[in-house]
C-alpha cells in the first residue's frame, strides 16, 4: 500500500541481514534472512532464493505475483546484477504459498500489492546475490589456491584475473556451500551495474506473443471438467431453488452443483457449462439488500459526510486558521462504485481428494489462498497444494480470494479436478469493488491569496480492517487517507477521516492506485480551484507550496516544460496539471483536452513527468506509468456501476466500457535520473489522470467537475 | 455431432453440439490454450483466431459455421511470414504486460497486415479497437504494428 511511503520506508532501510546458504538436492540455495525491526524482533526468513544448480539455468525464485507489472524482470534483474549472471542465464520461478520464506517484508504477508515489491526486496535481493557472488568466487579462489581478491565474477563464472583461469558457477556449487556466509557483503556501486537502469527486454514476454504461457485459467490437470457459475445478483442473496432438467440435457453437462448462493453447471467443457447454465431456471432469494439501489447507496454515503469522523492528520491550528480567513472554496468530490475487470475473468482450478486439495490459480495473495481452501475442506493447510501462474491483470482484484472459496465449494462436489469459470458478467457482478469515495475540501486563502488552511473530510471503507489491520489504527485506514492531507506547504491542516462500509454481502476492496487514486481527485482538484479563486497560474500555485520538496517540484518542473504549460492551445483546448507523491515516487501529470460545443471530449495528450528514484528498468518503468495512465483514464471516461435491486445492472463492456485503442491520447512520460532508493510504480500512472483531465476540462471550458466519471452530456454549451 | 476440424494445418476429430463457440472447442477439447477467454459476447477480442486468414472471434464462432475453413489460432502464427515479424516487433517495442490478450492482439494485427501492408493510422485503429488491453498496451501496439509493417526495421516513425 502507498501508505508504506511513509509508514515503512524508515523500517525497511533500517533491516539487517543474514544469509543462508546450503547444499540441496545438488544446488546452492542462497536464502536472505532479515531481521525485522518493524514488527518481530527475532530474525525471520524473507524473501527469494537463489538456487544454482550444477549444471543448467539459475533459477531466481520470485515472491512477488507477475501480473503484467513487470516483476519477474525487477527482481530478477536485481539478483542477477550482484550475482554477475545474465538474464539469458536465469530462470525466474514463481514462489510456493510459504509466508515463512517469502512474505513482503512490510506487509507481512505473502501479498503482491500496493506497488511495495521492488521496494521491499530492493536490498535482500541485491544482498542475496551479493552473498552467493561472494562465496562463489572464495570456492573458485580455495580451488585455486589463490587470494578471492585476484578473482572477480562475470557471467556466471569466476576468473583468475592473474592466469585467465576460468571455472563456472555450476561447478562450485559444492565448494561454495561449505565456506563461510560472508556478512555485510559489498554491493556493487551503480556506477558498476551492467543490469540495472539499462533496457534490457523483460524475460516473461517472449512465452506471451506465442501462446504458451500458462494462466490460472490455461490449468488442464488431467480429467479436468469446467464449470460455468451463477452466484446470486443480489449482494448477501441466495439460492432458493434450481430447475435442472433441461441443463442436464445439454450435451457435455456431467453435473449441477448448488450452493447456498450459487449454482454451477459442470461440463466436459466451458461451452457445454455455459449452454447448461443458460437452461437453468433459477429463483433467488434476494435477501435484505432487495430493494437497494445507487440513489439509496449515495444517500447512506450523504449520511456518512455529516456524521462522526475521526482525525487522521492535523497539524498548526485549523480552527483559528479558518475563522481568521473567509475567502476560500469548499466542495464535494464523489467517486462511483467501480470494478476491475481485468482482462482474465476470474477463475480458478481445485481437485477435493479426501485427505488432500490441489488449487491452480492465479492470485496476488497465494498464501491466503491456501489457508482458504484449507478451512472450507476442513484439511490441514499442509494438505493443499497450490500452484500460482501468470495473472491476466491483477489491478487489485485478485487480492482477495473469493473466487478460490467459491471454486473449493463447488469442487468438494465434483469427483476429480472441475475449473470454475466466472463469465465476464458475473465477474463485473461480482468483483471487489473499489467502494463509493466522498471527499469534501475546504480551503481558506490568506491575504496572498495561498492556502493558509486545508481539510479535508474522507468517506469510504475500511479495507484495511478486514485485508491487513496492521494498516488499520485508531479508527483509521491508513491508506484510504494516505496523500489526504496533500503534498503542499500549508500552515494549517486537517485530514477526517468517515468510515462507511458498502452494503453488507458486497466485496469491496483494492483499486490499482489504492487509497491515492480516492483522494487524488479532490487534492488536486481543490488546490486547481484555489489557484483559480487566487488569480494565479496552476502550475505556479502549486510551485510556491512546494518550496521543501524538491522532488515533487522537479517532476512539475519538467512537465510543464515539456507540455509546453502556458503556450496558447486556442480555442477548446486546454491543460490541466495534477501531481502525486505516493508509493515512495514522485509524478506530474499534464493532460491536453479537446471539448467541442457539442461537449465531445477527447483527450489528446498526457505528459507524464517521474521521479521513482533509482530507475531498475526505464522501458518497464515507461510501460508501468503509460499503463497506470489509461487504466485511470478508462475510469476517469467511463467507469461507474450502478445497483438496481441490490444488484449491479452492467455486465460487460458494452455497457461498462474501458478505453480503446482509437481513443488512446498520445503520452510522453519523461524519467528523472535520480540515486535515491527505488520507489513503486505499477499504480503511480493513475490516482492523477482523472483530477489533470478535470482541470484540463475546467481550462478548455470554464466548467469545474467534481462527480466521477466525467458526465459529457453536461459539457454541452447550449 | 461429431466435427472434422482443420486447425493449425492438422484434423481434430471433436463431438460436440453445433452451437458450441470454438473457442471453448479448442480451448477445453483440443487444448490449444493460447486463444484467451475475455467476454464471451466479441466485445474484447481476446478470442480472435483466424479463419481461411480472417480474424474473427472465436467466442461467438460456432463449430458448425467454421465448416471446412481452416483454423490458425496463436500458437501457430509464428510459422507464418507475417506472423514472425509481428511477434519480433512486439518484443522489441516492449508491447506485453500481463499477456493476457496478447494473443488476440496479435491475431488482429497480422491480419490486419495481411489485408494491409502499410496500414495507417485509421487503418489501424479500425482494425485493432475491437481488441481490448487492460494493461493499457495500446501505444506500444500501434508502434509495434508500423514496424512490422516496415519489416521489423528500426528507421522511420516509431509511432
Amino acid at each position: 500500500m502507498s501508505l508504506l511511503s511513509r509508514a515503512n520506508d524508515v523500517q525497511l532501510s533500517r533491516r539487517t541481514f543474514v544469509m543462508s546458504a546450503l547444499l540441496a538436492g545438488g544446488s546452492l540455495v542462497i536464502t536472505p534472512r532479515f531481521a525485522a525491526l518493524a514488527q518481530a524482533n527475532e530474525a525471520k526468513p524473507l524473501g527469494a532464493f537463489i538456487r544454482i544448480p550444477a549444471t543448467g539455468k539459475i533459477e531466481l525464485v520470485i515472491a512477488s505475483v507477475e501480473m503484467g507489472q513487470g516483476v519477474y524482470m525487477g527482481l530478477s534483474t536485481l539478483l542477477a546484477e550482484e550475482l554477475e549472471v545474465g538474464l539469458d542465464q536465469i530462470v525466474a520461478v514463481p514462489a510456493p504459498p510459504d509466508p515463512a520464506l517469502y512474505a513482503h517484508p512490510a506487509l507481512g504477508d505473502q501479498i503482491t500489492g500496493g506497488s511495495v515489491s521492488i521496494r521491499g526486496f530492493w536490498e535482500p535481493m541485491r544482498h542475496a546475490g551479493a552473498t552467493a557472488r561472494t562465496m562463489l568466487i572464495a570456492a573458485a579462489a580455495d580451488q585455486w589456491g589463490v587470494p578471492p581478491t585476484g578473482c572477480r565474477a562475470e557471467r556466471g563464472e569466476v576468473i583468475h584475473t592473474a592466469s585467465g583461469r576460468r571455472i563456472g558457477y555450476g561447478a562450485l556449487v559444492e565448494r561454495a556451500a561449505s565456506m563461510p556466509v560472508p556478512r555485510d557483503v559489498a554491493l556493487k556501486p551503480a556506477s558498476a551495474f551492467k543490469l540495472i537502469g539499462k533496457p534490457a527486454r523483460r524475460i516473461d514476454t517472449p512465452a506471451k506473443v506465442n501462446g504458451s504461457a500458462v494462466f490460472g485459467l490455461d490449468a488442464r490437470p488431467a480429467g479436468v471438467k469446467f464449470a460455468a457459475i451463477a452466484i446470486c445478483p443480489t449482494f448477501g442473496g441466495t439460492l432458493q431453488s434450481v430447475n435442472d432438467s433441461e441443463a442436464l440435457k445439454v450435451k457435455g453437462v456431467r453435473q449441477v452443483v448448488k450452493l447456498s448462493d450459487a449454482v454451477a453447471v459442470v461440463a466436459d467443457h466451458t461451452g457445454a457449462a455455459r449452454k447448461g447454465l443458460a437452461a437453468l431456471e433459477v429463483t433467488w432469494d434476494r435477501g435484505v439488500n432487495a430493494t437497494v439501489d445507487t440513489a439509496e447507496l449515495e444517500r447512506r454515503a450523504d449520511a456518512a459526510m455529516a456524521g462522526n469522523t475521526v482525525v487522521a492528520h492535523s497539524s498548526g491550528d485549523i480552527n483559528a486558521a479558518e475563522a481568521a480567513n473567509a475567502r476560500g472554496i469548499e466542495e464535494v468530490y464523489r467517486l462511483p462504485i467501480l470494478p476491475h475487470t481485468a482482462m482474465e475473468p476470474m477463475n480458478c482450478t481445485v481437485h477435493v481428494r479426501p485427505d488432500s486439495c490441489e488449487v491452480w490459480v492465479g492470485t496476488q495473495v497465494v498464501s491466503r489462498a491456501r489457508t482458504a481452501a484449507a478451512q472450507v475442506t476442513g484439511l490441514p493447510v499442509e494438505k493443499v497444494t497450490v500452484h500460482n501462474h501468470f495473472l491476466g491483470g491483477g489491478f487489485g482484484r485478485r487480492l482477495d480470494h473469493d473466487g478460490v472459496i467459491m471454486a473449493v465449494r463447488v469442487a468438494q462436489q465434483v469427483d476429480g479436478p472441475v475449473q470454475v469459470v466466472w463469465s465476464r458478467e458475473e465477474d463485473v457482478r461480482h468483483d471487489s469493488y473499489r467502494y463509493l469515495n466522498l471527499s469534501r475540501i475546504s480551503i481558506r486563502l490568506g491575504p496572498d491569496g495561498m492556502p493558509i488552511s486545508w481539510r479535508h473530510r474522507v468517506v469510504g471503507p475500511a479495507i484495511m480492517a478486514r485485508f491487513l489491520p496492521a494498516f488499520f489504527k485508531d479508527g483509521i485506514d491508513l491508506d484510504i487517507v494516505d496523500i489526504a492531507e496533500s503534498p503542499y506547504e500549508i500552515a494549517n491542516k486537517r485530514v477526517e477521516f468517515a468510515r462507511h462500509e458498502g452494503p453488507e454481502g458486497m466485496l469491496t476492496g483494492n483499486w490499482r492506485g489504492v487509497g491515492p487514486t480516492r483522494n487524488a481527485p479532490a487534492v488536486e482538484g481543490g488546490i486547481d480551484e484555489a489557484a483559480h479563486l487566487a488569480g494565479i497560474d496552476p502550475v505556479e500555485y502549486r510551485r510556491r507550496l512546494l518550496q521543501n520538496n524538491p522532488r515533487l517540484r522537479g517532476v512539475l518542473d519538467l512537465a510543464a516544460a515539456r507540455a509546453g504549460w502556458g503556450n496558447d492551445l486556442g480555442r477548446e483546448r486546454g491543460r490541466g496539471v495534477a501531481l502525486l507523491s505516493a508509493f515512495g515516487s514522485f509524478a506530474a501529470l499534464i493532460a491536453q483536452v479537446h471539448v467541442d460545443p457539442r461537449g465531445a471530449l477527447k483527450v489528446e495528450r498526457l505528459v507524464a513527468a517521474v521521479d521513482c528514484g533509482l530507475i531498475v528498468n526505464p522501458e518497464v518503468l515507461r510501460q508501468q506509468v503509460e499503463s497506470g495512465i489509461i487504466y485511470g483514464l478508462s475510469a476517469t471516461l467511463y467507469g461507474r456501476l450502478t445497483i438496481e435491486q441490490g444488484a449491479v445492472v452492467e455486465s460487460n463492456f458494452d455497457d461498462q466500457p474501458v478505453l480503446r485503442l482509437n481513443e488512446c491520447p498520445q503520452i510522453d512520460v519523461h524519467l528523472v535520473e535520480s540515486a535515491e532508493a527505488p520507489g513503486g510504480i505499477g499504480e503511480l500512472g493513475t490516482p492523477g489522470v482523472a483530477p489533470a483531465v478535470m482541470n484540463a476540462i475546467f481550462a478548455a471550458t470554464g466548467q469545474r467537475l467534481r462527480t466521477l466519471p466525467i458526465d459529457t452530456a453536461g459539457l454541452r454549451r447550449s | 455431432m461429431a466435427y472434422s476440424l482443420n486447425v493449425n494445418g492438422r484434423i481434430h476429430s471433436v463431438d460436440v453440439d453445433a452451437d458450441t463457440p470454438l473457442l471453448w472447442v479448442l480451448r477445453d477439447v483440443i487444448g490449444l490454450t493460447g486463444t484467451k477467454f475475455g467476454c464471451g459476447v466479441a466485445q474484447c477480442g481476446a478470442c480472435t483466431i483466424h479463419l481461411d486468414g480472417h480474424a474473427v472471434r472465436s467466442c461467438v464462432t460456432t463449430i458448425e459455421s467454421a465448416g471446412s475453413s481452416a483454423i490458425m489460432t496463436i500458437e501457430a502464427i509464428g510459422s507464418t511470414p507475417k506472423g514472425s515479424v509481428v511477434q519480433r516487433a512486439w518484443l522489441e517495442e516492449e508491447v506485453v504486460q500481463c499477456g493476457y490478450c496478447q494473443s488476440g492482439q496479435i491475431m488482429s494485427a497480422v491480419a490486419l497486415l495481411n489485408a494491409n501492408a502499410m496500414p495507417s493510422d485509421g487503418d489501424i485503429d479500425d482494425a485493432m479497437s475491437g481488441n481490448i488491453c487492460r494493461c493499457g498496451t495500446y501505444p506500444r501496439i500501434r508502434a509495434a504494428i508500423k514496424k512490422a509493417a516496415r519489416g521489423g526495421s528500426n528507421t522511420g516513425n516509431g509511432g
